[in-house]
């Protein structure tokens, strides 16, 4: 794509961003019946088209603003892409979520420099905390920045489109040799923000770190993550979405969807396939096609979920 | 107990050389120990260590973690590269972890 000046970037970096192209491939999900079924690498387009009418939201997540290692040394570049691509969506999406680690290191700078990129989208966007977000010394920048009206650690709901959202940090007071961690007090709020909603009203439960058991020996999964799905249990569609590991993960259990989005930063290992779920360095040309956003329609009184998983290159 | 930042630790360190060659009898720091992070995983994962002995934790992996002992010991954010040190005064076992990623245990015993 022409007319995105990286100038400061270097020679070969420059020259892989002209060369990028923005197709906007993707695969449309859709599931019908509780079975996941892909319709294929469609253009952005195309996916808006065939996910229309219904209310569309975005997610992103892992921008890890500040991380500059071989894996990919222009984290806040790669989110900038993002940004372009979602502004250059042909159907703007009603918001967006971010699935958190904004930062790399919860420096205000790093905060700082997150907002004036994710700003441009001129989406409302609600964001949940992961743990790089919650690690400067007195634990505030995240919430000073994105707590106001949450409650707890930054934990919050609200009504779109007809659907309920729930926003879920389970990123504070982890425990020795353990997983996420909800905690009583965001539990007992949880149940109490779902007592009374009608059965059929569609919920989304999203939080950084997967609510389900992914793969427990890197800490993929949430402790007390089984108290929380019990709460939606009775509800006849429910999607939990997440980021923390850098890939896309699908499940479907019933009437509940797990995903998980890609990063805009820097790919992560498939569970086991490395000795870490540290950084994973892919040759420059291939990193575009492992970082992306993810867009989710709702159809209404159709049970049925489409989500579009975007790379930043196809 | 005494947590020593890194420049303290260069201090320290040029004054026990200078009483190393001043005395050549004091064994000063020769017990000190190493523990890294690599690939998520403290190495060594347990030490055994007599009382006043420094532990020193680098972290050698592209993403930040920390050093954390409940009620005992708790490190900054550490990014590549980063140290962290540690003196044990005092006998027993002192189970750590990284908060950032729980999965990651390790073990010192100081006796
Ligand atoms: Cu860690």
């Amino acid at each position: 794509m022409s007319g995105h000046d990286h100038g400061d970037d270097g020679v070969s970096r420059r020259k892989v961003l002209e060369c990028m192209t923005w197709a906007g491939t993707g695969v449309l999900w859709t599931v019908t019946g509780g079975v996941p079924r892909a319709l294929g690498i469609i253009d952005s387009a195309q996916a808006a088209t065939a996910a229309a009418p219904g209310m569309t939201f975005l997610q992103i997540s892992d921008s890890h603003v500040g991380f500059d290692k071989p894996a990919n040394p222009n984290a806040l570049g790669t989110l900038e892409e993002a940004v372009n691509k979602i502004n250059a969506m042909p159907a703007k999406p009603s918001f967006m979520i971010h699935t958190g680690d904004i930062t790399h290191l919860s420096k205000a700078a790093e905060f700082d420099n997150a907002e004036r990129i994710i700003s441009q989208t001129k989406l409302d966007v609600h964001y949940v905390p992961g743990e790089h977000d919650f690690i400067d010394e007195e634990v505030k920048l995240y919430r000073e920045r994105y707590g106001r009206g949450t409650k707890g650690h930054g934990w919050y709901s609200f009504d779109a489109g007809g659907v309920h959202f729930v926003g879920l940090v389970n990123v504070v007071d982890l425990k020795a040799g353990g997983l996420g961690n909800l905690g009583a007090e965001q539990l007992a709020w949880l149940e109490d923000d779902l007592r009374g909603k009608s059965k059929s009203t569609p919920i989304v439960l999203f939080a950084h770190i997967p609510l389900w058991t992914v793969y427990p020996e890197w800490g993929w999964g949430t402790e007390d993550g089984g108290r929380a799905l019990e709460y939606v249990k009775g509800f006849g569609s429910v999607t939990v979405l997440n980021g923390h590991i850098h890939q896309v993960m699908q499940k479907v259990e019933g009437n509940v969807t797990f995903h998980t989005a890609r990063s805009t930063a820097f790919p992560q290992p498939a569970p086991g396939a490395a000795p870490s779920p540290g950084p994973m360095k892919v040759e420059d040309a291939k990193l575009r096609g492992m970082l992306g956003v993810a867009s989710i329609n709702f159809k209404q009184n159709e049970q049925r979920l489409a989500i579009i998983d975007t790379p930043l290159q196809g | 107990m005494k947590t020593l930042n890194r420049r303290d630790f260069g201090v320290d360190l040029s004054l026990a050389l200078a009483a190393a060659i001043l005395l050549p009898a004091t064994k000063a720091r020769a017990d000190d120990m190493e523990v890294h992070i690599d690939n998520f995983v403290f190495q060594p994962a347990e030490l055994k260590i007599k009382v006043g002995t420094t532990v020193t934790w680098t972290n050698r992996d592209d993403i930040p973690h920390t050093v954390v002992s409940a009620g005992k010991f708790r490190s900054k954010t550490l990014d590549t590269d980063d140290k962290f040190s540690f003196t044990f005064t005092n006998a027993g076992d002192y189970k750590y972890f990284c908060s950032l990623h729980p999965h990651m245990t390790g073990m010192i015993k100081v006796e």
